[in-house]
């Protein structure tokens, strides 16, 4: 979606961010490289209070690390889609009830809508962009068109990263296993059944849990 | 959301000094996973969160012969999985699943699932806690399908959210809340009350103290304990009603019993009647149904809500007949 056919760097998302009114006028780019260095390294832990204005904050995300200016109030959400254009993880609910925002907070599942970025620091974020390597898409990703697992796609980012959580956690699940543990998603198209049988097939390539409703998966 | 300050001390004399006896211009973020949502809909607007999560003391699970002390901000997902907890205190880590999303467990603590506010739609839509327009009490005329149905004789209607809380009391389990100068052990049954006032809270947290862990004494020998949630859906979601069992048996009869209800008044509610009508007997599913009978006895539904008796009558019949065997445990 940032990136324009033509090559121009023109985007639609960064089109509609220049047009938007109060706009915030801080984002990653515009920060002075004083500003950012004189923070870098700082200690995580700080008993003097920050903001409620912008203040310089450090997010590790998919292997980097990123320098930004913040209100105390911007969700981890919002920090990644507004001032990094990390647009991976979508902002749908914003209430910690639908998991379109899931992303991994070392290495563990989160709603990053319900997280402040300031608090954030200090901490391994991976988002779906941070699933491929080289350019090849994960297994999920590849069993989820495989197995019809989406129809809008909106809620696609969450589910690919819960269920990467999920079976680095139950790598041969049960079809109860991934009910259970792909609770914490929503998807309103209803595509749950190909959402179901893409974790299983990635879970267990043989095929085993794919045959019956009942448990397969070695536990 | 309103625009705030943030701060992230290293210990708790720290945080403590940052906080105020004006519950509008300092609170204690945790997991955030209500607090942010509180927050986004200007149900509560503080000045200041003072972020708890580089004290390290505040993260540590103890266990030794004499209970379990968990740190506040232990996560359900800690809860639902640790060896110690699984073995010993069966019924905490069922309930910690019970918060069936995984993001909810890995971000949600024990402090923050003891603190979370009430999810009545009137306090969620700003009314208050006891849903109050312009002085007019509307739960009387609204539509009341998820509220109150014991210890709803007014002026509070709304029913405690916690997960933990049920089992947690039935485990005799005690809060330690830190103020500016002394910490005190609070039984969680007399953590939360029902307040009588619009300017009352629904637990005994004064805005410049900390909860800052729970501990447990250890089951005796003949413990059994278990959870049951009934919930709309499978997958996350509020309990409409839930029931936490915790017997101890000789033999095959009860010895000691409690039983204590959950999302069916403003408080964590212990049926007693049911408890002592189990003392003495071997538990089957003809008992288990006439105790769960005795745990709603004096139920008083609201409009729309007569419902929930019969599911938590049938909660606390399944927890029983979960806790003495009869009945299956979900996994993981």
């Amino acid at each position: 979606m940032a990136k324009n056919k033509n090559g121009s760097g023109f985007s639609r998302r960064k089109f509609l961010k220049g047009v938007g009114v109060g706009t915030g006028a801080l984002s990653a780019g515009l920060l002075s490289p004083a500003e950012t260095l004189s923070h870098a390294g700082g200690a995580l832990a700080f008993g003097t209070p920050q903001g409620p204005g912008a203040v310089p904050i450090t997010l590790h995300i998919n292997g980097q690390a990123h320098r930004l200016s913040v209100e105390p109030r911007v969700t981890l959400l919002d920090a990644l889609r507004m001032d990094l254009e990390i647009t991976g993880a979508k902002r749908v609910c914003d209430r910690g009830t639908c998991g379109a925002c899931s992303m991994l907070l070392d290495g563990k599942v989160i709603y990053g809508c319900s997280m402040l970025a300031i608090d954030a620091q200090g901490h391994e974020i991976t988002t779906v962009e941070g699933l491929s390597h080289n350019g090849r898409p994960h297994p999920l990703m590849t069993a989820f068109v495989a197995h019809d697992g989406q129809q809008c796609g909106f809620c696609t980012p969450g589910f690919i990263v819960a269920s990467k959580a999920f079976l680095d956690r139950t790598p041969h699940p049960t079809r109860e296993q991934v009910n259970h543990g792909l609770g914490g998603n929503l998807c309103r198209c209803g595509t749950y059944h190909g959402i179901r049988e893409a974790v299983l097939d990635v879970g267990n390539p043989t095929g085993k849990a794919k045959t019956g409703g009942q448990a397969h998966g070695a536990l | 959301m309103q625009a705030f300050d943030y701060a992230r001390p290293h210990s708790l004399a720290e945080a403590l000094k940052l906080l105020s006896t004006d519950r509008d211009a300092a609170v204690v973020l945790a997991g955030g996973t209500d607090l942010l949502s509180l927050m986004k809909d200007n149900v509560i607007a503080p000045k200041r969160l003072v972020s708890l999560k580089s004290i390290e003391e505040l993260h540590r699970v103890e266990h030794n012969a004499h209970g379990l002390r968990l740190g506040a901000l232990v996560t359900l997902d800690t809860l639902s999985t640790h060896p110690v907890i699984a073995q010993h205190y069966p019924g905490l880590a069922e309930a910690a699943l019970g918060v069936s999303s995984p993001q909810i467990r890995n971000m949600g603590t024990v402090g923050g699932d003891l603190c979370q506010r009430p999810r009545c739609w009137y306090f969620r839509g700003g009314y208050g806690l006891l849903a109050l327009d312009q002085g007019k009490a509307l739960v009387p005329d609204g539509d009341n399908r998820y509220h109150a149905i014991l210890g709803n004789h007014g002026p509070a209607y709304f029913v405690n959210p916690s997960s933990l809380a049920p089992i947690l009391m039935a485990l005799d389990a005690k809060v330690r809340v830190q103020g500016p100068k002394t910490s005190r052990e609070v039984p969680v049954a007399e953590f939360f009350r029902t307040p009588t006032s619009a300017t009352e809270y629904e637990n005994v947290v004064a805005a410049n103290e900390i909860v800052t862990e729970v501990l447990i004494p250890a089951p005796a020998a003949g413990s059994h304990q278990a959870v049951y949630e009934v919930r709309q859906k499978e997958a996350l979601d509020w309990p409409l009603a839930a029931a936490a069992v915790h017997v101890h048996l000789a033999g095959n009869k009860v010895t000691t019993a409690r039983i204590v209800l959950g999302h069916v008044a403003p408080t964590p509610w212990r049926a007693e009647a049911a408890e002592q009508m189990l003392v003495g007997k071997a538990v089957n599913e003809d008992v288990a149904t006439a105790v769960g009978r005795a745990a709603v006895m004096g139920a008083s539904p609201l409009s729309r809500n007569a419902y929930k008796v019969q599911l938590a009558r049938v909660a606390v019949k399944r927890a029983l007949l979960r806790a003495t065997g009869q009945l299956a445990v979900p996994k993981a």
